[in-house]
């Protein structure tokens, strides 16, 4: 074929096909490294094609080749807006395979900051919708309140992000003394005057409402059959929440309601999480409130490593110091699947153990990938536009997505 | 009621009133943004930055090349070499920390059972090209010299939770 058949003059009344456009891997509104191949007709989506797997670090095969404690810090960098969440679930999967006490002080801590990683999430997560469908300030605000997140995940492990703070048998160290005086204060004062002005902007804002009211309805079927959980699945109706039906650590003890949604469109999603992070607020006041003395570690010294000042004067500990900086410890064989509620939905991790110091298999499930799945019956019908709406509104990260 | 209240607000742009309003104070209220390098936040004793190689006030090396460091390293980041120095004493030949490799979980500074390799307070260590940072035995304990007050410090205050 020749091009100068192609361009030759038309009548004017031939039908033009939809044509397919790129939307990433580079596009801000992507929310990393994702490729949506968009077949349009004008400006409306007709089929949406996500294409995964541009951060794809092996994981999970990593994994296996390290010691249970060496794999932890790579959960860290599954979801990086909720890390503390990801540890969350292996390390109660690993708990639940050596049959291990856990502290009443260190169930209490790991819930106040699972809360803590919540709010951190939801906030980042609000703030980039908010940001996807046209507003600037509120994610200013939005931001402030997860510095001080940052700020206190940094007192308490170390680092802002990559906390690596969750060890199988509790929490790495107890909490500075004024850290849990200050995480009071801030959630008295400073996080509801930051969050509630921020919210104040939109959630009644006509041009929010425009953008998101009415788009991408999930039907409560729907979000049942395409596998959703966490705020999405409790957008589309259903009180599905497994910190509620499976209590993990103390979080039978805390009093919290299940906000759901009564239409399933974008605008309900965005306000579960909204009221999610009141929620959250909630739980972390009962948990500072009740929060025990005592250990934060399990004294096991065949899982857990001995205290310093321990470590330097018995030879005992100190064998056991090397041995678990080594070889690690080993885990009974048996397999097992534990699930949290993470910030974005079911988080799970699924062992394998034969036995060794190190997992014979991990499976991650993710969130994102079983919501990103739906992404092309959700857009479909709504414009070219929308989309960056309904991505905003599913919460999708991709170091857990493509693991 | 509610419908001609709604009205209203409908046709006085009453959100975005309230909106602007609230924006303003915010106008007069004091930045919530630092000036960087002159100006920055606090850190905890338990930061997890550079590396660094710590001596004994004496001036005596720390490290005893147990290689436990290297052992719990995730990252496998860390290459040590020894051999018995003239006086008998074991010590490192080589210490070298792959500083691109290094996913900064603490471990190593969590395993050393004499406090030598430590995760320093400085976060300012970006390079111009990738081979500066392939971090040796000497760059790290000029780090340890550098930053020793600190680190002292840090470790003093973080010693009743450790």
């Amino acid at each position: 074929m020749s091009m100068q058949q192609d361009l030759a003059p038309t009548t004017g009344d031939e039908v033009i096909q939809n044509y397919t456009i790129n939307f990433g891997p580079q596009h801000p509104a992507a929310h990393g490294v994702l490729r949506l191949v968009m077949e349009l007709d004008g400006e409306i989506v007709e089929r949406l094609d996500p294409h995964i797997g541009l951060l794809h670090r092996g994981t999970e095969k990593l994994i296996e080749y390290k010691t249970y404690l060496q794999a932890l810090p790579y959960f860290d960098r599954l979801d990086y807006a909720s890390p503390m969440a990801m540890e969350h679930s292996y390390v109660l999967a690993v708990e639940k395979l050596l049959d291990l006490e856990v502290p009443i002080r260190a169930q209490y801590l790991r819930v106040l900051f699972a809360e803590l990683t919540r709010i951190k999430n939801h906030t980042l997560n609000i703030a980039h919708h908010i940001i996807d469908v046209g507003a600037m300030t509120p994610p200013l605000w939005l931001y402030e309140i997860r510095e001080d997140c940052m700020a206190f995940y940094e007192r308490a492990s170390g680092a802002r992000m990559h906390a690596a703070w969750f060890r199988p048998g509790g929490v790495h160290q107890d909490v500075p003394l004024k850290l849990l005086t200050d995480i009071a204060e801030w959630l008295d004062d400073r996080m509801p005057r930051l969050f509630e002005d921020a919210m104040s902007l939109v959630v009644d804002n006509r041009i929010f409402k425009q953008r998101n009211v009415d788009i991408a309805i999930v039907s409560k079927e729907d979000a049942i059959k395409w596998g959703f959980s966490g705020p999405m699945i409790r957008g589309a109706g259903i009180p599905w929440d497994i910190r509620k039906s499976q209590p993990y650590d103390v979080y039978a003890k805390m009093d919290f309601d299940i906000p759901v949604g009564t239409r399933g469109d974008c605008y309900d999603r965005f306000m579960v999480r909204v009221e999610e992070v009141r929620q959250s607020v909630r739980i972390m006041k009962q948990c500072l409130q009740q929060m025990p003395e005592g250990p934060v570690c399990s004294d096991d010294r065949k899982v857990s490593p001995p205290k310093r000042a321990e470590m330097k004067q018995s030879m005992e500990a100190l064998i056991h110091h090397f041995k678990l900086y080594t070889e690690g410890f080993k885990v009974p064989a048996g397999s097992v699947y534990v699930a949290t509620e993470s910030p974005k939905g079911e988080f799970g991790v699924y062992l394998v153990s034969d036995g060794t110091n190190k997992p014979y298999r991990c499976k991650i499930r993710p969130t994102a990938f079983s919501h990103l799945q739906a992404m092309d019956f959700m857009s479909r019908g709504h414009m070219l536009a929308d989309t960056t709406a309904i991505l905003g509104a599913l919460d999708i990260v991709f170091g857990e997505c493509d693991r | 009621m509610t419908t001609i209240a709604h009205l209203i607000k409908t046709f006085t742009l009453w959100e975005f009133v309230k909106a602007h309003w609230l924006t303003l104070q915010y106008f007069f209220k004091p930045k919530a943004t630092i000036n960087y390098p002159f100006e920055k936040n606090p850190l905890s004793p338990r930061f997890r930055g550079e590396h660094a190689l710590r001596r004994y006030p004496n001036g005596e090396e720390r490290c005893i090349a147990c290689k436990l460091c290297e052992a719990v390293c995730p990252a496998l980041a860390i290459t040590i070499e020894s051999e018995p120095r003239e006086d008998g004493s074991r010590r490192t030949t080589r210490y070298d920390i792959d500083m691109t490799k290094c996913i900064y979980c603490g471990f190593c500074q969590e395993a050393c059972p004499v406090d030598a390799i430590v995760e320093g307070p400085n976060l300012e260590f970006a390079t111009e090209t990738r081979e500066e940072l392939f971090y040796d035995k000497a760059k790290l304990l000029d780090n340890g010299a550098k930053w020793e007050r600190a680190i002292a410090a840090n470790l003093a205050a973080d010693a009743p939770y450790r």
